[in-house]
């Protein structure tokens, strides 16, 4: 159905965005004294080199997948949410105040928690909808703001009623029967942080690509993004659908901020917003917006983000190298344009050269027949 | 060698589509060379090449003899070719000094010198007759004095080789008189034009030779004193062009959309609408005549729903659809063909097969239970194309975007017949497009009026209206002037009433 054609060019264009950046990485590290093979090595190595280091890797990765996600969808409604950070938060304290006051048995807290983590993101996502769809009001800077409200919410509330039993500042322990850890799933990753939330994530990727290619409700929802005036003339609900998109952002937020609190922590801390939502800007925009896309992008920035203290440790390359990639990347993926044009220049000067190859070997034949 | 322009054996393709295929060009210095043919003929990408927007797969370009390689627009600039585009492109909120010297902006100590450029804008609009006032606003003024803004910005950048691309689509009938003076006095003063267009009153007009393209291939050059209308139109479609409707007597029954006594107000600086009452009947089409601004969008927008009526009804059979959402209107039975396909016919980034879905995709066989059936829906989109005769490079795959704007256009009408509405509102149908496609498309018109289908027609272009309406309505001012058969008027008594004269009163 989708031309395949864009998908390869998408493909391409993510995967050259990652090769400038670990090029610039590398010449970061000779610059400062290093040798940039013994870097990545220990880089990767780092993320990768045993079954506990996989583990976390895919931990760190689950937060971002579905960071990502909630800017990839909302990017497709023509809709740019920066508050995925609040969103997160949001959902992480639904998740953590249940897990604290409640004392289920664990598949029923762990249900609860998630569809709480689901709808308080979703609810806090749909006041900036809400604002757009009636007010016009832009939604970065509504989401921002409910970003800041969102913090000073955790930074109330948390030690108002969850304080921890030694610091103002961080929320009780959650019981195991709260944890999306499992004992089955970190003992086979050997101890790591692993937890369910990458199940969750991957489950949540396919919902939303089969929301977006299969259902009515994603035709609207692009619709919508690529062109306002032409969906509203077609009957189409433009109000609806922005709200409608912002609460499905905001839910997948709202899980991702789940799958951190009481995932890959334990507890929550105030007056931090986690940085896992700004992330998921960078991680749909390598991954092109599209959902498998978000999922390979955030594979590859939670690999460079559990490799970093490796490679510290084992060379004297700073693990700020490692940032700086990720810093590039984004950079190269954002000005996608320029990577394209030179592309088409690039496969115009291969085409080119096949051209006068094949001239020139026609001229051959010819002067050899004489 | 008098050729200035030499483009010779130039090729270029696009995915799935030979857009020039070895096109041999030549221009004489000071003429004005039409370039006929087509949407999607290509002769936009050959000019594209020639101003470097696009590079060439194969064949070279002269100018004045030299062999050149144009990479970009601003080496074209610095060749001397300048190229006045079918969308302006303007700062609205800049003022006509600020526009044409953007870029290259005079500087003094760091600052813009604006006033130097002032006094040569001046000074170029005198001299070629512009009448353009340097410190308007771009919002400010009319369409057809933006177009001479870029003109200047051309003439500014001391172009000699100057493209137009479809100049006078978006000019009223006094508006291209005007145009047409300008380019003899850009002539006189030695300036060379390449003019690309469809319409062959202006070819023979104005152009001193016309070069035919048809499907990326040149047919011929031909002197314009030696030919006629109908040569040229035979050359570029590949057939006898019938400039003769084939229309049949109308057999209208009842009326189905009757507007009684609507009242719209406009969007600011616009008039709205007061005490509109008009009515269409099953098996006839109906065209309302105006000149722009005089509340056609606002009626549009007030019948499809678009826009509140302030009071009055409208009703569509026995309906009163003027408080229903735009979607009931649509399942009532209201097709809509809008003015501006880009921004409310289609999306531009959704497929071919995806904008045919754009009003009926919740609705079965499209989908059931909020599942899209893409393969009902490619069938469906293969369907329309062929049945509408839709060029897509990629078929029903193609997106909206990569089509040329007459087959957008198809792809729209297609999508709004193919609904079997009762009522077909039709803004502009055939705006900007060529003899082939205008032709096709009234044909299509009157098919819907055959089948006692009702057709209400809003266009500018009086022949259009002339050409196809049984019945003339005329709009001024917001209110409706008058209503006439349209055997029983003519051109004079139609452009009399649009400019507000009722219909006795000035004969």
């Amino acid at each position: 159905m989708k031309t395949k054609v864009r998908v390869k060019k998408d493909l391409y264009m993510s995967l050259f965005a990652v090769l400038l950046g670990l090029i610039a990485g590398a010449i970061l590290m000779t610059a400062t004294g290093n040798n940039p093979f013994d870097g990545f090595y220990f880089l990767f190595r780092g993320g990768l080199m045993n079954i506990e280091r996989i583990g976390n890797t895919l931990a760190t990765a689950t937060p971002l997948i579905f960071a990502g996600l909630s800017v990839a969808f909302a990017f497709k409604t023509g809709l740019f949410n920066i508050g995925g950070a609040g969103q997160m938060l949001i959902g992480g304290l639904c998740a953590t105040a249940i897990g604290l006051t409640f004392d289920w048995p664990k598949p029923i807290l762990l249900s609860v928690i998630l569809v709480a983590a689901l709808i308080g993101g979703a609810l806090w996502a749909s006041l900036p909808g809400l604002l757009k769809a009636r007010f016009n009001v832009h939604e970065v800077v509504s989401t921002i703001m409910m970003n800041w409200i969102a913090y000073w919410t955790v930074f109330y509330l948390v030690p108002q009623y969850f304080k921890g039993p030694f610091l103002e500042t961080e929320s009780q322990r959650i019981p195991a029967a709260a944890s999306l850890k499992v004992p089955w799933l970190t003992s086979l990753f050997d101890g790591s942080y692993i937890n369910l939330g990458i199940f969750l994530a991957v489950v949540f990727v396919a919902i939303i690509a089969f929301i977006l290619e299969r259902t009515t409700l994603g035709y609207e929802l692009k619709a919508v993004g690529y062109n306002r005036d032409a969906a509203e003339a077609a009957g189409i609900s433009v109000n609806r659908n922005i709200i409608f998109s912002m609460s499905i952002a905001g839910a997948l937020a709202g899980l991702g901020g789940a799958t951190f609190y009481v995932g890959f922590a334990s507890n929550m801390q105030i007056g931090v917003l986690p940085a896992q939502g700004f992330d998921g800007i960078a991680v749909a925009l390598l991954g092109a917006n599209s959902p498998w896309g978000v999922f390979l992008a955030a594979l590859f920035f939670g690999l460079l983000h559990t490799g970093k203290g490796f490679m510290n440790a084992m060379t004297s390359i700073p693990p700020e190298i490692a940032d700086t990639i990720i810093a590039t990347i984004i950079y190269f993926a954002a000005t996608s344009v320029l990577i394209e044009r030179n592309w088409d220049k690039i496969n115009k000067i291969r085409l080119d050269f096949m051209i006068r190859k094949r001239e020139a070997e026609q001229l051959e034949a010819d002067s050899g027949g004489e | 060698m008098n050729h200035i322009v030499e483009m010779v054996d130039i090729r270029k393709e696009f995915p799935g589509v030979v857009a020039c295929d070895d096109i041999t060009f030549k221009v004489k210095k000071g003429e004005i060379h039409a370039l006929l043919g087509e949407n999607g003929a290509g002769k936009s990408t050959l000019m594209n090449i020639l101003f470097g927007l696009y590079q060439q797969d194969s064949g070279s370009i002269y100018l004045r003899g030299d062999k050149v390689s144009i990479t970009n627009p601003n080496i074209a600039n610095d060749l001397g070719i300048g190229m006045v585009h079918q969308h302006f492109k303007l700062v609205h909120n800049f003022t006509v000094t600020e526009n044409i010297i953007l870029g290259l902006e005079p500087t003094k100590a760091f600052m813009i010198n604006t006033r130097s450029a002032f006094a040569r804008i001046s000074d170029l609009s005198k001299q070629y007759g512009l009448n353009v006032d340097p410190d308007a606003l771009i919002s400010d003024i009319s369409v057809g004095m933006q177009q001479r803004v870029e003109i200047l910005k051309m003439l500014y950048r001391d172009a000699e080789i100057l493209i137009f691309d479809e100049p006078t689509a978006v000019l009223t009938p006094q508006e291209v008189q005007e145009m047409m003076k300008i380019m003899r006095g850009l002539i006189d003063e030695g300036k060379t034009i390449i003019l690309i267009t469809h319409k062959l009153r202006e070819i023979m007009a104005i152009a001193d030779r016309c070069t035919v393209i048809r499907w990326g291939k040149v047919v011929g050059t031909v002197n314009t004193e030696d030919t006629s209308e109908e040569k040229l139109a035979e050359m570029m479609v590949g057939r006898k062009v019938l400039f003769e409707l084939n229309k049949k007597e109308a057999h209208p029954r009842k009326e189905i959309l009757s507007i009684e006594e609507l009242s719209v107000s406009g969007s600011a600086g616009r008039k709205g609408l007061k005490n509109f009452t008009l009515g269409v009947r099953c098996g006839e089409i109906v065209g309302l005549a105006g000149i722009d601004g005089n509340g056609q969008k606002e009626l549009v927008e007030a019948i499809i729903g678009l826009r509140k009526a302030d009071s009055g009804r409208i009703m569509l059979g026995d309906e009163d659809i003027s408080t229903l959402s735009i979607r009931e209107r649509i399942e009532t039975g209201l097709a809509h063909i809008p003015e501006d396909r880009h921004k409310h016919g289609l999306v531009l980034d959704y497929t071919v097969q995806e904008n045919m879905i754009l009003k009926t995709y919740y609705r079965e066989p499209y989908s059931s239970k909020g599942l899209l059936d893409w393969s009902f829906i490619y069938e469906h989109a293969e369907n329309v194309i062929r049945d509408f005769d839709i060029r897509a490079g990629e078929g029903a795959d193609s997106l909206a975007r990569s089509l040329s704007g007459g087959n957008q256009q198809k792809a729209i009408v297609g999508r709004e017949i193919d609904s079997n509405p009762d009522l077909l509102i039709a803004v502009q149908p055939t705006r900007g497009l060529d003899v082939g496609a205008i032709e096709y498309i009234h044909q299509r018109l009157l098919e819907q009026r055959d089948q006692g289908k009702a057709v209400f027609m809003i266009s500018l272009e009086l022949d259009e209206i002339l050409d196809l309406s049984d019945r003339i309505a005329v709009i001024y001012n917001g209110e409706l002037v008058d209503i006439v058969d349209a055997d029983k008027t003519d051109e004079n008594e139609i452009g009399l009433m649009m400019a507000g004269g009722k219909r006795g009163v000035a004969t």
